[in-house]
Formats: C-alpha cells, sequence, structure tokens
C-alpha cells in the first residue's frame, strides 16, 4: 500500500471508491501478533501468539474473557482492543441485567461493528486499530466472529488474523471439515498448530494462550502450565509416539 | 409543609378496584401531574392466569372503568408479544398501551435481526420488572400489575409470573391482579393441577370470574380467554358467561320464604 493523495481523511473517498484510512487501520490489525479460531458443533477455541517487547517485559495478555460464554482475542491496537473489551463487557452484563439471560454472540458483534462503523465516518475521530476474534455460545450454538476496523463483521468455521496468519488461514483450510465432530482436545491442537507458522519464536507454553467456550464449559483461558499438555499434544517433538488419549485425559 | 399523601382505599370515589395506593413522598408528583402520574384513571380490573398440562392460560374482562363508570366495553386487556408470550394488564390502560409498544420495539429488533432467537418469556419478564422498577424509582410509575405467560419452546416449559407497579416479580403456577388476588386465588389454589387439561382450567378460570363479576363492582360479563402452547398463541374472541340472578332472596328480600 503506497500513499497518495485521498489517504488524509477518513471522511474521503478515492477515486477508486476506496477510504484508504479505514484500509490502514485494517493494516494496523494485520500488524498485530497472530491469533487463530475455530470451533465444532459444541465448542468454540481461540489461540494467540503473546509477544514480549522485551526479554526483561512480560507478554502481551491478549485474550480477554467477555461474559461466562463468550470471549475475544485482539490483534493491533492492544489498547483499543482493550477499550473494546470494556465496552463488550459492559454490554453484555446491561443485557443480562435487564433481561437475565446471557447475550446472543451475534447481536454483540453486530453492536461493536456498528460503533466501529461510526468512526468511519466522522472527521473528528479516527477507526478503531484492532481487529477481534470473538468466540462465544449462546441459544443457537457455539460462534466464531471476525470484526474489523471498518465495521465489518463475519461469522467464521474457522479463521486467523495477525502477522503471518496466512500460514495459519492456509492450514485451517486444509482441516477445517473434521472440526465439525472434533473433540475439545483436538480442536485446540489445531488451533495451536495453525499458529506455528505464524509465530517468530518456537510455541512454548509462554508465549500463547488459549481459549475455549461450549455448550456445557463456561469461556476458560489457558496459559503456562495448564497450557502445557496441549502444547506436548500439539508441537511436541515426538508425540507421534505419545499415547494421545491418555494425554488428552490428563489435559481436560 | 405540604402534608404526605396516604395510601387511598378502593372505596374513594374516584379511583378504580385493587389497591392502587399512592407512593409514598410524592409531593413532587402532586405538584407536576403533567409529567408525574400520581392516579390511574381508566382502569382494568381482574386478570387471572395458570399454568395446565399443555402450557399457560390467561383470563380478563374486556372493561376498561373511568373511576366507577363502565366506559370502554370492549377492550382487549390481554397482548401477544411473539408467538411464545402473552402479557395481560390490569390498572392503567393508557400505561398498559406503552407498555406493548416498549414490548413491540422488542420484537421487531428481534425481527430485524433474524438470527433465529425469540425473546423467551422470562426475557420479557425480566425487562418488564426492570421497566416497572426504575418507573417506581423515579416516582412516576407505571400504574398497572402484569401478568406474562408463555411456552419456551427451547425448554418445553410453561412460563408464568407477574410484575407489579413497585417492580416486584414473582413466578408461580397461579396469578392474579386486583381483586382477583383476594377473591380468586384461593380457588384457583384449590381447583389448580399442573398437569390438567384444557378443558379444566377453562372452566376454572371462568369460574373464577364469574365469582368477579358478581362480586367486583368494576367488571362485565364480557370476557378474553388466551392460551400459549407449544403451537403459539391463540386469544379468543370475546364472549359471556352464564350468571345466575334468580335466588329467591336476592329477587325479593322481604320474602318470608
Amino acid at each position: 500500500m503506497f500513499r497518495n493523495d485521498y489517504d488524509t481523511d477518513v471522511t474521503t473517498f478515492s477515486p477508486a471508491g476506496r477510504i484508504h484510512q479505514v484500509e490502514y487501520a485494517i493494516a494496523a490489525v494485520k500488524q498485530g501478533s497472530a491469533c487463530a479460531a475455530l470451533k465444532s458443533d459444541d465448542y468454540a477455541v481461540l489461540a494467540c501468539v503473546m509477544r514480549k517487547e522485551s526479554d526483561l517485559g512480560s507478554h502481551q495478555e491478549k485474550l480477554f474473557k467477555v461474559d461466562e460464554h463468550m470471549g475475544i482475542g485482539i490483534s493491533g491496537l492492544i489498547a483499543d482492543g482493550r477499550v473494546l473489551c470494556k465496552y463488550l463487557r459492559t454490554e453484555c452484563l446491561n443485557h443480562k441485567f435487564v433481561f437475565e439471560t446471557p447475550m446472543q454472540v451475534g447481536r454483540l458483534v453486530r453492536k461493536l461493528s456498528d460503533k466501529s462503523q461510526v468512526f468511519t465516518q466522522t472527521s473528528e475521530k479516527r477507526p478503531y486499530g484492532v481487529g477481534l476474534l470473538v468466540i462465544g455460545c449462546d441459544k443457537t450454538g457455539p460462534h466464531v466472529y471476525e470484526t474489523l476496523p471498518s465495521g465489518d463483521y463475519y461469522e467464521y468455521i474457522a479463521q486467523a488474523m495477525g502477522k503471518r496468519s496466512q500460514s495459519s488461514r492456509t492450514n485451517l483450510e486444509k482441516y477445517y471439515k473434521e472440526f465439525k465432530d472434533m473433540e475439545l482436545g483436538d480442536l485446540v491442537k489445531h488451533a495451536l498448530q495453525s499458529l506455528r507458522g505464524a509465530s517468530e519464536e518456537k510455541l512454548t507454553k509462554t508465549n500463547c494462550a488459549v481459549a475455549f467456550v461450549g455448550k456445557d464449559r463456561p469461556f476458560t483461558i489457558l496459559t503456562g502450565d495448564n497450557l502445557g499438555p496441549y502444547m506436548e499434544l500439539a508441537v511436541g517433538g515426538d508425540d507421534n509416539n505419545m499415547d494421545e488419549s491418555k494425554k488428552e485425559e490428563e489435559a481436560t | 409543609p405540604p402534608t404526605p399523601n396516604l395510601p387511598r382505599s378502593a372505596a374513594r370515589p374516584g379511583h378504580s378496584s385493587g389497591e392502587m395506593m399512592m407512593m409514598g413522598h410524592g409531593h413532587e408528583a402532586k405538584e407536576n401531574p403533567r409529567t408525574q402520574t400520581t392516579q390511574p384513571i381508566v382502569t382494568g380490573a381482574s386478570v387471572l392466569a395458570i399454568t395446565y398440562a399443555d402450557g399457560v392460560m390467561m383470563i380478563s374482562d374486556t372493561l376498561a372503568s373511568y373511576g366507577s363508570m363502565a366506559r370502554y366495553k370492549s377492550v382487549q386487556r390481554i397482548g401477544k408479544v411473539n408467538d411464545g408470550a402473552i402479557v395481560g394488564a390490569s390498572g392503567e390502560f393508557s400505561d398498559f398501551q406503552y407498555i406493548k409498544d416498549l414490548l413491540e420495539d422488542l420484537t421487531d429488533e428481534d425481527f430485524d435481526t433474524a438470527d433465529g432467537r425469540e425473546l423467551s418469556p422470562k426475557e420479557i419478564h425480566s425487562y418488564l420488572s426492570r421497566v416497572m422498577y426504575n418507573r417506581r424509582t423515579k416516582v412516576n410509575p407505571l400504574y398497572n400489575q402484569l401478568v406474562v405467560g408463555g411456552f419456551d419452546t427451547s425448554k418445553g416449559e410453561s412460563y408464568l409470573g407477574c410484575v407489579d407497579m413497585y417492580g416486584s416479580t414473582f413466578k408461580d403456577d397461579i396469578v392474579a391482579t386486583g381483586y382477583g388476588m383476594y377473591l380468586a386465588l384461593p380457588l384457583l389454589r384449590k381447583g389448580h393441577d399442573k398437569k390438567m387439561n384444557e378443558e379444566a382450567a377453562r372452566k376454572l378460570l371462568e369460574k373464577c370470574m364469574t365469582v368477579l363479576f358478581y362480586r367486583d363492582c368494576r367488571t362485565i360479563n364480557k370476557y378474553n380467554i388466551a392460551k400459549v402452547t407449544g403451537s403459539g398463541v391463540e386469544i379468543s374472541k370475546p364472549y359471556s358467561l352464564k350468571t345466575e340472578w334468580g335466588f329467591k332472596r336476592f329477587v325479593d328480600p322481604h320474602s318470608s320464604e
């Protein structure tokens, strides 16, 4: 993407019918470290690579719980992501208070997208520079949604976003037909495996995180030692030789 | 200083049947009749509802009184919200119409979103209780006692609950508002069985409405009966019940027999 005369304002169209500022915002999402999500008929799983600013610092937190039945993974401007997370949490809580029922994932995503769209049409503000992968489970089953700074949102069986996420997507495209009836352990394994190509360093239990949600399981984030057994399964050196079902039993 | 508003009894003229009480310290309400209501004007009497084998059944009469005058005699005080729920109201009729508009806004949103999810009876009940409590907190209540009845098809269960003008909510198999709370509730409790069939449920509700017609001055002998089951909502056309006025002592109180 190169600079041109029509990209100063988000309120300016280019002659080709594009709004460059929005596209640049989407580019910010592509610069963030990778996130991947996929779902079966019963569960939705989210995995992310957590970058470290320096060896002295901690890994950047990227997975957030929004409600008992819903959570997000973010890519892009993390600060924008935190703000949106707060908005999603507030909306969920509000809905739960008024209707005594968890909010439909799709409706919340739409609300967020409508909010994002406003900033693609104002002169004083900029679009949010963050993309979200939203996983949740509601009355209509598990869902995976992707939201973008443009205000677009899509529902997916599997999706990845962020740096080098194309390799993740290619990997997911290879296996997505099997996801429908897959066990939770295998879904987590696939999510982590899809991120292999997207990370600069080798995936370990400290530089990535996994979250899942299902009809009978509230949104849960796994990091560090909790993640260990899944990591072995997914990227362990000699996992071809190990008794996989036994490992899964330990892990869950 | 303005005198505190004391609860008024139902016997005072200009007030409808039931225990429509004044709010405790509503002297601002008295000074702002245009923005804060203090008394109901056009009112409906009792609404009764019970759960039965197939779902929920609700009955009310079709009268909206103007104080002691039987002003509007063909009014429907039970409204359909969606295919799974109905709401009945006693008290101020205009407030019920407003509440129906609020519920219509919600169902319109469901329709626009078209994501396969309709409001469940529980959600409607919860929503209304928040609205009612919110209004009561502002000392500008919606002067109603609402009955929410429905059938949750995703669970295969009946749902029945009520909300009053203070925002108090209850969920029960038997619900009555207004004078029905005093006269009909004991009869309903005696005759009710969760597994009773449609015929029996109907007869029980009709018996109670007959008693209310005899005893509550602000009723007429014209009713809507509604049911919500797995197959949806049905609200009947208005109909009347048989009443007996030929008792000797009633016809001639001074008769020697």
